[in-house]
């Protein structure tokens, strides 16, 4: 049976860029485990010479026609930011100090 | 005037053609019914009644000069699930995280529907990015059932259910990861289908799970969603994983479904959605569907789809992997919500307080538990084995289907349960889409329709037809003529039994 942490949700919260609670941390820990005792279930079925499936129809590579389509303008693509500077996306500093 | 509401799509669409009534005249018998129920059911994120109104105006107009209609459908109103990216309404996928986004694009459904002439009059209700049984897990509050105000009217697409159910609407359109557009048409007495994987363009849907998504019509009738489905369906270049072959010939199918035969047709039972779990009387409503069928002409065998067992823990570890992926572009830069840009803190500090007060709990269990499913040293034991379960699925359905046309179960265990009864509990939660999951799994086509009432406690029961992949016509086929036996029994639509919620209101 699975078991998990609060520190091994601290850390998956870290991972998927979740800013969590410490009380979300005692909820989430909680619920995960019995989510992921179930889901466990899987295990069950011997499938050792199984091939995976990622995907219901077989995926194959598309192409199309090498020729130019009109994507979105600067302005549409900017429309939906919080804030925008020249033209551009503008964001928070991308280094940390630590 | 607001009997027009009671009407169904194809009757509404002839009439327009017609030109007895306007499409006009339509659209506000359905606004004005949306005003009337919709603060007690809120099923509508979003309304925009001009644009609605212009719209419909744009159709009558066009007949008056003596042009065909541009569909089947044109003059019809729709409501839209609010995960379909739309340029002049938000887009909001039930999320904090987007609220008030205007995306730039039209998605392909949109754009087809515009270009059919179907009036889309606004946005539905929906669990946060699709992740939900009951529409609790909206941002914006939940949907509640027409049929029991203290219910909930399924999940995720409850609010298109609800809509449809309550005369807001003829027509919406869902989608359908793990059942979201099966589930709420069998608690709200309403026919969902999902299409065949690929049958409908995924371009401009927000992903949850990008393997398992498919959207798909709500209606009230089987004729209504097949002429919804032709309308939304078919290749689309801008959708890598669209299915470059006609659309199955769905209208057709239900229309020679509905004269009643389906003499020579196989119809298997699975053993497996069946027994403990299940309410008494959906298992009962089941089986008088069941017996409906046999009347009909088709014979009725038992089928074993032993994997199906393991379908629901496959799918509760496929899903919330590929959402983990696809929740990582809601990242505070581009668009949507952007918490703790003080100057002082880093684009990943901004990140993770963005998404930690954008999301919801469930949302992120969910991508917790996809990036618990896809760390190192845990990959193979979970997302490797589901992946492999999944192969088992789609081999007992080919099994199934060379000893069958469809396999038939109820479309999920319970009749529409309390607000609030499952919401702290997500694995209760999560067995609404027991027996739903499996045709996602395998991409196949499947679809709900209303079985009647639980004789336990009067609410809606739906039965599922699962067909083969691009055999959707199959699955209509055998729904339309179900429909036509169960309404010539109980003399009438189920749909026509919802209560009066304008008195309810009062």
């Amino acid at each position: 049976m699975p078991t998990i942490s609060r520190d091994e949700v601290a850390h998956l919260a870290r991972l998927a860029r979740l800013a969590v609670t410490e009380e979300e941390l005692d909820l989430f820990a909680n619920q995960l485990e019995v989510i992921l005792t179930s889901v466990a279930r899987v295990g069950e079925v011997a499938a050792a010479d199984i091939p995976p499936t990622s995907h219901a129809v077989g995926l194959t590579d598309v192409f199309r026609a090498d020729v130019t389509r009109p994507g979105l303008t600067q302005q549409q693509a900017l429309s939906g930011a919080y804030a925008t500077e020249d033209g551009r996306f503008r964001v928070p500093r991308i280094l940390d100090e630590s | 005037m607001t009997r027009l509401t009671r009407w169904s799509a194809a009757e509404l669409a002839a009439r327009i053609h017609a030109q007895d009534i306007t499409a006009v005249e339509v659209i506000r018998a359905h606004l004005d019914r949306i005003a009337a129920v919709d603060p007690a059911l809120h099923a509508f994120l979003h309304l925009d009644a001009p644009a609605a109104l212009a719209a419909a105006a744009a159709v009558d107009d066009g007949l008056r000069r003596g042009d065909p209609p541009a569909s089947p459908l044109a003059g019809v109103p729709l409501a839209l699930k609010d995960v379909f990216t739309t340029v002049d309404m938000p887009t909001t996928c039930g999320s904090r995280i987007l609220q008030g986004w205007r995306p730039p694009y039209d998605a392909t459904v949109t754009r087809r529907l515009r270009a059919a002439g179907v009036v889309i009059v606004g946005k539905t209700n929906m669990d946060e990015f699709a992740m939900g049984s009951s529409t609790e897990n909206s941002a914006y509050g939940p949907t509640r059932n027409p049929w029991a105000l203290d219910r909930v009217p399924g999940g995720s697409g409850g609010g298109s259910a609800a809509a449809v159910a309550a005369f807001e609407v003829p027509l919406a359109i869902g989608t359908d990861t793990g059942g979201s557009i099966r589930q709420p048409s069998a608690v709200t007495g309403t026919v969902g289908v999902k299409p065949t994987y690929g049958g409908v363009s995924r371009y401009g849907l927000v992903a949850f799970s990008s393997s398992l998504d498919q959207g798909g019509p709500v209606a009230r009738t089987v004729l209504d969603a097949a002429l919804l489905h032709e309308v939304i369906g078919g290749y689309d270049p801008l959708d890598s994983t669209s299915i470059d072959a006609p659309v199955p010939p769905v209208v057709e199918a239900a229309r020679a479904g509905a004269t009643g035969d389906l003499t020579g047709l196989r119809v298997g039972v699975v053993s497996q959605f069946r027994g403990d779990g299940y309410q008494p009387g959906v298992l009962r409503a089941f089986e008088v569907a069941v017996s409906r069928l046999r009347e009909l002409g088709a014979e009725i065998v038992e089928v074993s789809c032993p994997s199906f067992d393991h379908a629901l823990p496959a799918y509760y570890l496929i899903a919330p992997s590929e959402c983990s992926s696809n929740l990582a572009r809601f990242d505070g830069m581009r668009y949507g919500l952007r918490v703790g840009d003080d100057g002082s803190r880093s684009a990943e500090e901004v990140m993770s307080l963005t998404r930690e007060a954008g999301f919801g709990p469930e949302v992120k269990r969910r991508i917790m538990l996809g990036t618990y499913a896809l760390s190192a040293g845990y990959y193979d034991a979970y997302y490797g084995q589901a992946q492999k379960v999944r192969t088992l699925i789609i081999r007992d359905f080919a099994t199934a289907f060379d000893q069958v046309d469809v396999l038939v179960s109820p479309t999920t265990p319970t009749t529409a349960f309390r607000i609030g009864e499952r919401v702290d509990d997500p694995l209760a939660m999560y067995l609404s889409d027991l027996c739903t999951i499996p045709a996602n799994l395998a991409g196949n086509a499947a679809l709900s329709v209303p079985a009647g009432l639980s004789d336990d406690d009067g609410l809606p029961v739906g039965l599922q037809v699962m067909a083969p992949a691009l055999a959707d016509d199959r699955a209509y086929r055998v729904a339309a003529a179900y429909e036509a036996a169960r309404d010539g029994a109980d003399g009438g639509p189920l749909a026509q039994r919802v209560p009066d919620l304008e008195v309810a209101v009062r």
